[in-house]
């Protein structure tokens, strides 16, 4: 089942990777935070309720939020210490933890056992406690994405390590890192959904994560490692699946409608982790780079604060002109560096006030198509914009507006600096907001 | 904790949609772009015709830079002329105007090119037909006579080719090469091809207009007319109009099975007014017409989306 030629999705777009920055770099401990910020909300879904108040006395690894509802994850504390308020930051309910800094265990923390002797539902349980959430940074509570609703069937998991997003390059380092740990996180997501076969995605630019995957599936026969070619959004599930397996997901359906499960290779080591040392999801890995003198990447509490992170890596080289959260296409930029990284929270580029410039002017559209022929969900995106300003809602669903998976590959070619896919989005909620009127 | 550095910039970083890197290209690189691919015709042009076509060349370039910006003055909105945009419109009506036109006719149909063509529109981007031809188109339909007589520069032609009684005679190595009479950019075939081969590796035109518009005349004009498939396509405007005109973004189709149908589409209306028409060229109605059909061809050559999948299917 070993493809060697580099398989990919039509279209799309290569932006400058900018990799080499941290690419070589291993995995650093950033250094603990006197002080953790740990929101109740790092996922999608609804917020987790506080199990703390203020003046507890909490474990590395407590439980400090429950889960609300069906989409919704539990929140641990990443630091022994005690609580120091409860309260909004940032708009978000948070606990502020005061960190003691001796790393005290809860005693729930223990290994669950041999992965042969779990049970699928065990395993959820397992994925459930650990509070883990898709880690490429949509934040997706992974248990319910491998809860498979009745009638369907999924045959494949797909790891997602083509890490696609410019910049970053913390898939890539765990793939070469703790090849093991993703393979076994794998296994384990395969047993829950009850998988035959699983895929390891990955750009052929990350050549070392590919020998490193490869020589780890060396005694699996159900695993297979494929090259993918350097594109974004080669990361994008449906993408991902196009590119591996030629199939597409249809449209306004999920990667459960053609039997897949995709994952993040972050996702795969929490879950091993959750399974090998039973601790839940308290510190990720994260790539600070661009405009910064030693970027590097780095595996961080949850609830450093940002500042802090940036800092460790040497401060910024000049003046800031954006901190991007995530990658530079889909990231969202923030200005407030006291918040806390979070489970979502994959990489903090620094682009410099020089390399910003002035922004863009909008001009006119000149129809040069280069949207058209960016598009990876083969849209036109320039009829997008001119539907969406002349208001014709309902128009925009024979466009289909609604298969747009907003990567921003439109924005990025538009020589004209139109802003096409804040458009588009604007789009999708007119056309959201009229389809629930007619009904 | 947090470094007083921090802080203080906190204020000033930017907050703005993603994604916050963009390509470097842009709509005055683009246009400035074609400008030097029509380099090898414009000197082309300039050494068969000599300080004719130079005088044509300026005046028609000036007055549609002038005429943008003064159009942009009145409308009180920001004067755009820096994307080079308008000096496109006029170098391309320059070029298909005979070397001995009066400069002042050269200068009228340049302010209806820019005023009719594309600024009543709304400007750049807005524009339906191709704002050169349409300049042409007024002068043709104005000045008869002098949009249609023509310098001679050597003994074998007597007027350009296709209004010749036997086009045989002339030579296909001369329309090749550019020796023959003819509007300023229509003499040399090579120096046009040469500029369109570049705007092709360089992805500013979509390869499959011109070919599905030189291949449509190629396989008709086998079968009818005089003179054959060569020389129908290598006299005239065609080249020019296949590479530079008729691929005009503006005014063309935004998808790929689109663009087939309007490169098809002008060929076929070539053909049909070159053999069938009283006219001698096509070139210029061909594409002026399939203008008109761009935003039907775009509704109806709607790509499948990812993942669309037939009812049935």
């Amino acid at each position: 089942m070993k493809r060697l030629k580099a398989r990919t999705f039509e279209q799309g777009i290569h932006p400058r990777y900018n990799k080499e920055l941290t690419a070589g770099k291993a995995f650093k401990l950033a250094s603990q935070p006197e002080e953790v910020i740990i929101p109740l909300q790092q996922h999608i879904g609804a917020p987790a309720k506080p199990l703390v108040k203020k003046g507890d006395i909490v474990n590395l690894g407590q439980k400090i939020g429950q889960a609300t509802g069906f989409v919704s994850a539990d929140i641990h504390a990443s630091v022994s210490g005690e609580v120091l308020a409860v309260e909004k930051v940032n708009g978000s309910l948070s606990v502020k933890i005061k960190n003691d800094f001796e790393d005290r265990q809860d005693e729930s923390i223990k290994a669950k056992g041999d992965l042969k002797d779990l049970s699928a539902e065990e395993l959820k349980d397992i994925v459930k406690e650990a509070g883990i959430v898709g880690m490429g940074g949509a934040t997706f509570p992974t248990h319910v994405k491998v809860s498979i609703p009745e009638g369907k069937n999924v045959d494949k998991v797909i790891l997602n390590g083509a890490e696609c997003e410019p910049y970053l390059t913390v898939d890539h380092r765990t793939m070469v890192e703790q090849a093991e740990k993703v393979i076994y996180g794998l296994q384990a997501l395969m047993k829950m959904v009850d998988a035959k076969e699983g895929y390891i995605g990955v750009e052929v630019n990350k050549p070392d994560a590919i020998k490193s995957m490869q020589q780890a599936i060396k005694a699996e026969d159900k695993i297979s490692v494929v090259p993918l070619e350097v594109k974004y959004p080669q990361g994008g599930e449906k993408q991902l699946i196009k590119a591996i397996l030629d199939q597409e997901v249809p449209s306004g359906g999920l990667p459960l409608d053609v039997g897949v499960v995709v994952n993040n290779i972050g996702t795969a080591v929490a879950i091993t982790d959750a399974i090998q040392v039973g601790m839940p999801l308290v510190e990720r890995t994260v790539t600070v780079t661009g405009a910064v003198k030693n970027p590097q990447n780095l595996i961080f509490r949850i609830g450093t604060p940002l500042s802090q992170l940036i800092e460790e890596s040497g401060g910024f080289i000049g003046t800031p002109g954006k901190v991007i959260l995530g990658g530079p296409m889909m990231g969202q930029a923030q200005s407030n560096l006291d918040l806390p990284a979070t489970k979502g929270t994959s990489g903090i580029l620094v682009l410099s006030k020089d390399e910003l410039g002035a922004y863009p002017e909008a001009g006119p559209c000149i129809r040069c198509a280069r949207c058209v022929d960016a598009c990876p969900a083969k849209l036109l995106p320039t009829a997008l914009v001119n539907l969406t300003k002349a208001d014709m809602n309902l128009k925009l669903q024979d466009y289909h507006v609604l298969d747009c998976i907003e990567c921003g590959s439109c924005t990025y070619v538009c020589p004209a600096n139109i802003e096409i896919l804040q458009w588009v989005k604007l789009g999708k909620e007119n056309l959201q907001a009229e389809l629930r009127k007619s009904e | 904790m947090i470094g007083g550095l921090v802080m203080s910039n906190r204020t000033q970083l930017t907050v703005s949609p993603g994604p916050h890197v963009r390509s470097k290209e842009s709509t005055s690189n683009i246009m400035f772009n074609v400008v030097l691919a029509l380099l090898p015709t414009t000197l082309t042009a300039i050494y068969y015709f000599g300080s004719s076509a130079l005088m044509l060349i300026i005046a028609c370039s000036i007055t549609a830079v002038a005429t943008e910006a003064l159009f942009q003055k009145l409308r009180g909105i920001p004067v755009t002329i820096g994307d080079f945009s308008a000096l496109v419109t006029g170098l391309l009506l320059a070029l298909t105007l005979p070397p001995e036109l009066p400069i002042w006719m050269a200068i009228v149909g340049s302010i209806i090119a820019i005023a009719l063509g594309k600024q009543v529109f709304g400007g750049l981007g807005y524009n339906f037909f191709n704002p050169a031809l349409v300049g042409r188109a007024f002068l043709l339909a104005s000045f008869p006579v002098a949009m249609t007589t023509w310098k001679l520069i050597d003994v074998t032609s007597s007027a350009t080719p296709l209004g010749a009684d036997n086009p045989t005679a002339i030579a296909l190595k001369d329309l090749f090469l550019g020796r023959v009479g003819g509007s300023l950019g229509e003499t040399s075939a090579v120096a046009i091809i040469l500029g369109g081969l570049y705007l092709l590796y360089k992805g500013y035109i979509d390869w499959r207009v011109p070919a599905g518009y030189l291949g449509t005349v190629a396989v008709l004009t086998t079968f009818v007319g005089k003179g054959g498939p060569i020389f129908h396509l290598l006299a005239g405007g065609l080249m020019l109009g296949a590479f530079f005109m008729a691929t005009d973004m503006v005014t063309t189709p935004v998808t790929k099975k689109g663009r087939w149908i309007f490169g098809i589409g002008c060929g076929i209306l070539l053909v049909i007014i070159r053999v069938y028409g009283g006219l001698p060229e096509g070139v210029l109605y061909s594409i002026l017409l399939m203008n008109m059909f761009v935003p039907i061809i775009d509704k109806y050559t709607l790509p499948r989306a990812f993942g669309e999948v037939k009812i049935n299917g």
